[in-house]
């Protein structure tokens, strides 16, 4: 019988997410004996494979990259994760949304010329550094998106609620604090 | 005092006359959503989270407002209405700037206890992530337009509470914003009596007090309601 | 003032009348146009021609087609001059002996003028708004005489009832029954309110009304006033109409100094005064409750209801709220009796109706017809159907709050039950013709748009709901929403339809809807497909085999 292929994926975002999942501990270990983890920051995997099962999604849809690769995504797995809060409501990386369309502009300004400490410059190299989206966007505003797990992180329990939910078949149902904000 | 006979959820209660059925549901221990409604000032149905179903009744009523009558037939928990509640807080969530996570009052917010207990665990409609200004003028607090829902929970805590009059609403739509006096900055202000009841009364991190950081902020409700209770009904008990 | 100085007034009035009248429109579409230049002209012209005599140049209120305007139409032989410019005032006064004119005319026999049925619009266009003896010499104040000599309160709550009048501001409730709670209502202090904050995009009928003839507001609020107990009314116009602000101020000043307004009128125990309020330009403060917040003095925002004004409005006391058209006919009712009334219209609603007619028509204007008239006899026969040989494609009523009537229905007949039933409503009287080059999504995002700016920002869907539809709207525009946004739109519709506070919020998503039941492939034409394909709920993880 197959194990069951579980994907997870950072964007924008500050990786918190993916440090509460290493705060699952011993339940690593459970885990590890029941799914295969197939592409992930934390193993070596270049391309996101075919046929996952299930993703957990970190950080929000900042750049063309994160589009790009959030578009492959949905193509190849069955059920998407919006884990945690950048990738359930955009968060502090969508902040940069408030100050409007000009935002970009605004935003490589502020960090590339103006706080720079040595050599002012915008990195304009194509290929080198994925070009900024006009807009900041929560994962669900681009594909469909099965379920939402907030949380700036999610607790290591939630994780642990949710995914033993998974593993045992049924449909994963989170309520109360578990799905708290912030 | 006369006692009416009604049903919330099915069970039957008496209530007081002349209460309303949010006070009714209360005492019964029905617990309605609300967001607005703050305890001590007069209320203002503004943010409908607290609708309830009566029979006989097409339109959904706020049971914060609406008083109770003899075999009245209340339900206050239907399907209909907690898809209402949670587009409310969708739309409220949508339309400023609420980031939980770098808030003054994450984990002390009525609007965040609300969506988790709602079950609203994500909004569907785009943000508006519009550009509000933090008016940090005052000495002691701050107010972060932001976060701001127009409860005026605050204002309503100025005049009723502190009848000082220094906080009011100016605009309209989504463009209404709580001003100081007459659109003045906060610190500037010669009428507001730094007494932070509104910041007490507020439901979100929009009012703060001065030098609290993220999660810091706590309303104590408490000093209203027993100021309000000492006044009313001559009650001093803490 | 007696009965006898009426009759007086009258007869003195019909006495000094000139053989000839040159009646030239003073509302305000023409004056916007020179037609005070034209009256101006025209007086001129006849003093230059030595008629002094035989000929009286009269301004008056609404001629009704407006977009003729300026109006000019000579009595008694009918001549109706129609874009007169004061130039032309020359060739009218030499056509009054018997000339041949070649300036442009219009046919007042024409169904745009025939299919009309006069109450409310009896004197518009007709008598000199702003002097009192004309409204008098056509039986004005006579009706608050009879009622204030020979009737009892309750004698005119029951004509009121009897003639099945309906409110004119939108709803339809009845006229009757409302005046009866007020009635009943127990307090010493009471309030009588005219509701002339007229805000619908393309409504212009209360502004006339009250350009044309004030005085008519000010006899029907009178009566109301003593039928409901009330001593002090009050009338809300929005400050957009100043014109018909100064009209009123005028009727007002004059009422009071003959004695039909103040203390002891017609010699009875009955004072009533009247005073304007003038609003500030929220077209929330038409809603009754945000209306009477904003005579308080305070910020106009909507209060939940009940209470409902006839028990606790105004400073608390019981109140009375009717819109201007409502008050019009109020004294003809007196005048001509309920059974004269309630044979006009149809079963359910009684009477006429003001429209005022926008949009893409040939005649546009001030139109007063039966209820029941059906909605085609109004744009096509008398509105004389789209212009440049176009097709009406769509008729709208009720402004924001209403809805599109397609082509299809349009022999629907005008009424309360019937405009519903089509998912719009009657509204205030406002009717925007739409042809086949309209896009109803564009009109849904225009009302969708005024009704955005225009909430109060009380409470979160009006405020916030209007916000989304709004955006969804835009985007099925700009061809970037798929099927799930129209899905998202049409439940916003109804949440925000169902929980809104006030009447502004309740029937903002009506022009989305009513534009969805008919044009619904309008909209399905914008959407793109969705890349992700249908939204399904939640799918289940497919069971773990291993752990089996």
């Amino acid at each position: 019988m197959e194990r069951l292929k579980i994907a997870t994926v950072w964007f924008g975002g500050c990786a918190g997410c993916h440090m509460s999942f290493l705060d699952l501990d011993e339940f690593l270990i459970d885990l590890a004996g029941l799914v295969d983890l197939v592409y992930s920051p934390i193993i070596d995997c270049k391309e996101y494979p075919e046929n996952v099962d299930l993703c957990l999604i970190e950080g929000a849809i900042c750049n063309e990259d994160n589009l790009e690769l959030l578009h492959k995504i949905r193509a190849r797995t069955k059920v998407l994760v919006s884990f945690g809060d950048c990738a359930v409501t955009g968060n502090v990386p969508a902040m940069r949304n408030q100050l409007g369309p000009d935002n970009v502009a605004n935003v490589l300004q502020c960090a590339y010329i103006e706080h720079a400490q040595e050599n002012p410059r915008r990195p304009s190299t194509a290929g080198i550094v994925p070009a900024l989206l006009p807009r900041v966007m929560p994962v669900h505003e681009v594909v469909a998106v099965e379920y939402f797990l907030p949380g700036c992180p999610p607790a290591a329990a939630n994780i642990k609620a949710f995914l033993t939910q998974v593993l045992a078949g049924t449909t994963p149902q989170l309520s109360g604090r578990q799905i708290k904000f912030g | 005092m006369a006692a009416k006979t009604l049903t919330i959820d099915g069970t039957q209660i008496s209530a007081e006359n002349h209460i309303t059925v949010l006070q009714a549901a209360t005492e019964a221990g029905v617990k309605i959503p609300t967001l607005c409604h703050l305890e001590g000032v007069y209320d203002v149905g503004a943010c409908r989270l607290c609708l309830v179903e009566v029979k006989g009744t097409a339109k959904l009523l706020p049971a914060c407002t609406t008083r109770v009558y003899e075999g009245m037939e209340v339900a206050t928990d239907s399907e209909r209405l907690r898809k209402y509640r949670r587009m409310t807080l969708e739309l409220l969530f949508a339309e400023r700037n609420h980031v939980c996570a770098v808030c003054v009052s994450n984990g002390h917010c009525e609007l965040q206890t609300l969506a988790y207990s709602l079950g609203m665990d994500h909004v569907r409609y785009d943000y508006c992530s519009p550009k509000w200004g933090v008016d940090a003028t005052h000495r002691l607090f701050g107010m972060d337009h932001n976060r701001c829902i127009l409860c005026t929970r605050c204002v309503r805590a100025c005049w009723h509470i502190e009848g000082a009059g220094t906080k009011n609403v100016a605009g309209r739509g989504g463009k209404s914003m709580i001003i100081t006096d007459l659109n003045e900055p906060w610190g500037n202000s010669e009428t507001c009596t730094a007494c932070g009841k509104c910041v007490s009364a507020c439901p979100t991190g929009a009012l703060s007090a001065k030098g609290s950081t993220v999660s810091e902020m706590q309303h104590d409700r408490s000093k209203l309601e027993f100021i309000v209770n000492a006044r009313e009904k001559k009650q001093w008990s803490v | 003032m007696t009965l006898n100085d009426l009759h007086q007034t009258k007869e003195a009035e019909i006495a000094a009348r000139k053989k000839i009248v040159l009646r030239c429109c003073q509302a305000a579409g023409c004056t916007s146009s020179d037609s005070k230049g034209v009256k101006e002209r025209l007086e001129k012209a006849v003093a230059e021609a030595g008629l002094q005599n035989e000929v009286e140049v009269r301004g008056v209120g609404c001629m009704k087609l407006c977009c003729e305007g300026p109006l000019v139409q000579a009595d008694p032989s009918d001549a109706l001059y129609v874009k007169v410019t004061p130039d032309n005032a020359p060739a009218i006064v030499a056509a009054l002996k018997g000339g041949r004119s070649t300036l442009a005319q219009a046919d007042p026999h024409s169904p745009f003028f025939t299919l009309q049925q006069s109450i409310v619009l009896t004197n518009c266009g007709v008598i000199d708004p702003e002097r009192i003896e004309a409204y008098i010499a056509a039986d004005g104040y006579q009706a608050l005489h009879e009622v204030l000599v020979e009737m009892t309160p309750k004698d005119v709550v029951d004509t009121i009832v009897k003639s099945g009048l309906r409110g004119r501001g939108g709803a339809g409730f009845p006229t009757g029954l409302k005046w009866g709670t007020v009635a009943k209502s127990p307090g010493v202090k009471k309030y009588i309110i005219c509701n002339a904050d007229e805000g619908d995009p393309g409504a212009f009928m209360d502004r006339s009304v009250l350009e044309s003839d004030p005085h008519s507001i000010l006899e029907g609020m009178a009566i109301a006033a003593y039928a409901v107990g009330a001593d002090q009314g009050f009338i809300y116009v929005r400050a957009e109409y100043p014109l018909a602000i100064s009209r009123l101020h005028n009727a007002i000043r004059q009422a009071k100094r003959v004695g039909l307004l103040g203390s002891g009128i017609f010699e009875s125990p009955f004072n009533f005064t009247i005073d304007i309020r003038i609003g500030a330009g929220a077209f929330v403060c038409g809603e009754e409750t945000a209306l009477m917040a904003s005579v308080e003095g305070k910020r106009g925002t909507p209060r939940p209801r009940p209470p409902f004004p006839a028990e606790r409005g105004l400073w608390d006391c019981p109140t009375l709220i009717n819109n201007v058209e409502t008050f019009a006919n109020i004294a003809p009712i007196l005048r001509r009796g309920a059974d004269w009334f309630a044979g006009i219209g149809t079963e359910k609603s009684k009477g006429t109706k003001v429209f005022a007619l926008a949009g893409k028509i040939q005649n546009t204007g001030l139109i007063e017809v039966p209820m029941g008239t059906p909605l085609s006899t109004i744009v096509e026969h008398m509105g004389g159907g789209a212009p440049d040989g176009g097709r009406i494609k769509a008729v709208q009523t009720g402004g924001p709050s209403g809805g599109c009537i397609p082509r299809q229905h349009l022999d629907t007949p005008v009424d309360y039950e019937s405009l519903t039933k089509l998912g719009s409503i009657m509204g205030s009287g406002g009717m925007i013709v739409m042809d086949e080059t309209t896009r109803m999504v564009d009109v849904a995002r225009f009302f969708m748009e005024f009704c955005m700016d225009e909430s109060c920002g009380k409470c979160i869907p009006c405020r916030a709901g209007t916000v989304q539809m709004h955006h969804l709207l835009e985007k099925i525009l700009a061809r970037q929403a798929t099927a799930r946004d129209l899905a998202k739109l049409e439940e916003l519709c109804d949440m925000v339809k169902n929980t809104s506070l006030c009447g502004l919020g309740q029937t903002a998503p009506n022009p989305v809807l009513s534009t969805l039941r008919f044009f619904r492939h309008e909209y399905e034409e914008l959407l793109q497909p969705d890349p992700h394909g249908p939204r399904t709920p939640a799918t289940p993880v497919p069971p773990l085999t291993a752990a089996n």
